[in-house]
């Protein structure tokens, strides 16, 4: 089941194009590594999924809300950990406080920081800081998880877990796009791989994908 | 051709402010003085073979200049005290006045003397003896004195109702009704004082001179010429003469009915400040209120500006900026002027109303520059954050920008609060009695300000400095990367 579809996306910042002619679409379940030096359009292409960016021109059909996991995590700096995860459910879905932060503190707990719950992010670690930013990403229940550069803050070791993990939320019927410039994790773990160059698809040899052509979709 | 030796200067101290009769610009040619005063600064200078050189000198701070040697002597319709006999020199009595109780046409029955005037709003100018007369009625009578820097809105604010009578010598008083239609000035005096000239006190030997010049002018009928001349001569005055030229001692002390607390001699300055501790410590705390009222109003009107700079429509934006460079642009004394008595007219703010609107306007322009560089300077990718979280752009501003700005903003905050503390020393301009005005009544009084403003300085450093302390402790906890 197509859950995430990406039509001919330009994104511009002045006259410029940072991203242009991007069309993919995503499965339930599917992870697809959006791969590419930087300064190649990968954040931008997740900016424009999570609509935080304007779309110049071409369509984004996404289930909302989105999750989204920035490569600096961005939690909240004037609250808990726990408190980052039930914000939103609480002022966005309505929850019942006491509903939004027991679940809190279930997702924290699976994702293996439920012990820092009550830290302040400035006191956690790079790994835990994205774990708590998963878990808030989570919080909201959406279908699609977007992370950018999500082992920029790992140590080597800590990569593999996080492949697994993602995997698991996969395996549950999540899709998840992730933006990353490494080779290894991205084959550790993504179904399905896209080489962006220059804002454009590029494919595995970095030549420009016929801008018409429809997408290479294989399963797992 | 032999050039005459260039006549050596008698540098005199007056305040232009103070006006006619006195010494005032003179209004065909405003870089010249006029005044009786002027004129008899003339006279002795002519006396003693001199040049008058004029000074401008603030009334309230006068014995100070003279004594410190900014001129020689000084002459702005000074009052003759005991105080001032007892450190400085001081002429013999050139004029003789009454203090005069002025109200308002309506209450001419009601209020003749300071008894009537129980639990009401007496106002005079500060540094008088009429001050004294007021001081010495609030503990007997229960009158609330006011105290003006000038002796123009004393009449105008009795004209508009914010005090109930003004007490100041005959020459003002008149003045102030031929001004101000609707007052009366009654006419049994409250007391008598007299005009001298005030020197340094080692100028004993100048003043001498000075006197047997006077005495001169007062036999040959100089001064009296002078004194018409200004419209001030009375049958008060050949009596005072008489009295003068009889008595040939270099410091006669003239008959006076004045002889108010506030002008007696001061035993020591332990003692003055034992005294003067109660006021002092009540003006404290008029200090401590002011500021943190002007405080919160300013806050609260930041945080708006600050709210309407970032999220407003342009029109808005465009208003809160040059708003708030006007009053970044204008000094407080001005907008407090403009408050009190500018707008005096259409609205009559009472003193501590203007003040604290003062003072908190024009800290609310300081603060909202705060909060608006504190909210800028949230990291965007908090917003980001909750953007992705599909919290509304008020969400996010109260549950992440605000408190993350909030912490940023706090120890300039203390900063700004410190420094408000001792900006409203500024709102006595406008009458209301704090503790930097109180210190000067006091220091005026004791004609020193070595105690006063060392315990001044005291209670000042008591209230900022476990702010700054406050500040400087928040910004090492807060201050770390977030």
């Amino acid at each position: 089941m197509t859950v995430l579809k990406v039509e001919a996306l330009e994104v511009r910042r002045g006259a410029r194009a940072i991203i242009s002619g991007i069309s993919f679409h995503a499965e339930r379940g599917e992870i697809v590594a959006i791969m590419g030096p930087s300064g190649a359009g990968k954040t931008t292409i997740l900016r424009a999924l999570a609509g935080l960016d304007r779309i110049a021109s071409g369509s984004v059909d996404v289930p909302r809300p989105v999750g989204m996991v920035f490569q600096f995590h961005h939690l909240f700096a004037n609250m808990t950990a726990h408190k980052n995860v039930w914000l939103a459910p609480v002022h966005v879905l309505k929850r019942p406080l006491a509903e939004a932060e027991q679940r809190a503190t279930e997702l924290l707990a699976a994702l293996g920081v439920g012990e820092r719950s009550a830290a302040m992010p400035h006191e956690l670690s790079g790994g835990e800081a994205q774990r708590v930013a998963i878990a808030r990403a989570l919080a909201l229940e959406p279908q699609v998880l977007l992370m950018d550069e999500p082992t920029a803050s790992l140590d080597p070791e800590r990569r593999g877990d996080l492949a697994a993990t993602l995997r698991r939320l996969a395996d549950e019927g999540r899709t998840i796009v992730v933006a990353t410039h490494d080779a290894d994790f991205a084959r550790a773990c993504a179904h399905r791989v896209l080489n962006i160059g220059d804002g454009r698809i590029r494919d595995a040899l970095g030549r420009a994908a016929p801008a018409a052509a429809p997408d290479p979709h294989s399963s797992p | 051709m032999a050039h005459a030796a260039p006549q050596p200067e008698l540098r005199w101290g007056g305040d232009a402010e103070g006006g006619a009769p006195y010494v005032e610009a003179d209004p065909a040619d405003p870089s010249r003085i006029v005044g009786f005063d002027v004129e008899i600064a003339q006279l002795l200078a002519a006396g003693l073979g001199r040049t008058p050189r004029f000074i401008q000198a603030g009334f309230t701070s006068i014995d100070a200049s003279v004594a410190r040697g900014d001129f020689d002597v000084a002459l702005s319709g000074i009052e003759d005290s005991p105080a001032r006999r007892a450190r400085l020199a001081v002429t013999i009595p050139y004029y003789e006045f009454r203090e005069v109780l002025t109200v308002r046409a309506a209450d001419t029955g009601r209020f003749r003397s300071l008894s009537d005037l129980r639990g009401k709003r007496v106002a005079t100018l500060g540094a008088t003896l009429a001050y004294d007369l007021l001081v010495e009625a609030q503990a007997r009578d229960g009158i609330i004195p006011v105290t003006y820097e000038d002796d123009v809105h004393p009449y105008s604010d009795l004209v508009l109702g914010r005090v109930d009578a003004v007490v100041l010598d005959q020459i003002l008083a008149q003045r102030g009704t031929r001004r101000n239609a609707g007052l009366v000035n009654q006419d049994a005096p409250l007391a008598v004082g007299h005009y001298v000239g005030i020197l340094a006190p080692g100028s004993t030997a100048l003043r001498d001179r000075m006197n047997a010049i006077l005495r001169d002018a007062m036999r040959d009928g100089r001064l009296e010429a002078i004194l018409r001349k200004w419209a001030v001569w009375n049958e008060d005055q050949p009596r005072l003469y008489a009295h003068l030229l009889q008595d040939p001692s270099p410091d006669p002390v003239a008959p006076s009915s004045l002889a108010p607390a506030g002008s007696t001699p001061r035993a020591g300055a332990m003692q003055a400040a034992r005294r003067y501790l109660p006021a002092l410590l009540s003006a404290t705390l008029v200090t401590v209120v002011l500021s943190c009222l002007s405080m919160a109003l300013a806050v609260l009107l930041g945080v708006l500006i600050a709210s309407g700079r970032i999220y407003g429509a342009r029109p808005l934006r465009v208003l809160l900026t040059a708003w708030v460079e006007l009053i970044r642009g204008t000094p407080l004394l001005l907008q407090l002027f403009v408050l009190y008595f500018g707008l005096a007219a259409f609205v009559q703010l009472p003193a501590f109303v203007a003040a604290l609107l003062g003072l908190g306007l024009n800290y609310s322009a300081y603060e909202s520059e705060i909060y608006r560089g504190a909210l800028e300077a949230v990291p965007p990718g908090q917003l980001d954050a909750g953007r992705t979280l599909g919290l509304s752009e008020r969400q996010i501003l109260v549950l992440v920008r605000a408190p993350q700005a909030f912490r940023l903003a706090l120890a300039p905050m203390t900063n700004d609060f410190v420094a408000l503390l001792k900006d409203s020393s500024l709102v006595s301009v406008i009458t209301v009695v704090e503790l930097t005005k109180q210190t000067s009544i006091f220091a005026a009084n004791i004609g020193s300000w070595v105690v006063p403003g060392a315990m001044c300085a005291l209670l000042y450093l008591a209230l900022s400095l476990p702010l700054a302390r406050a500040a400087r402790r928040i910004e090492r906890r807060w201050h770390r990367p977030a």
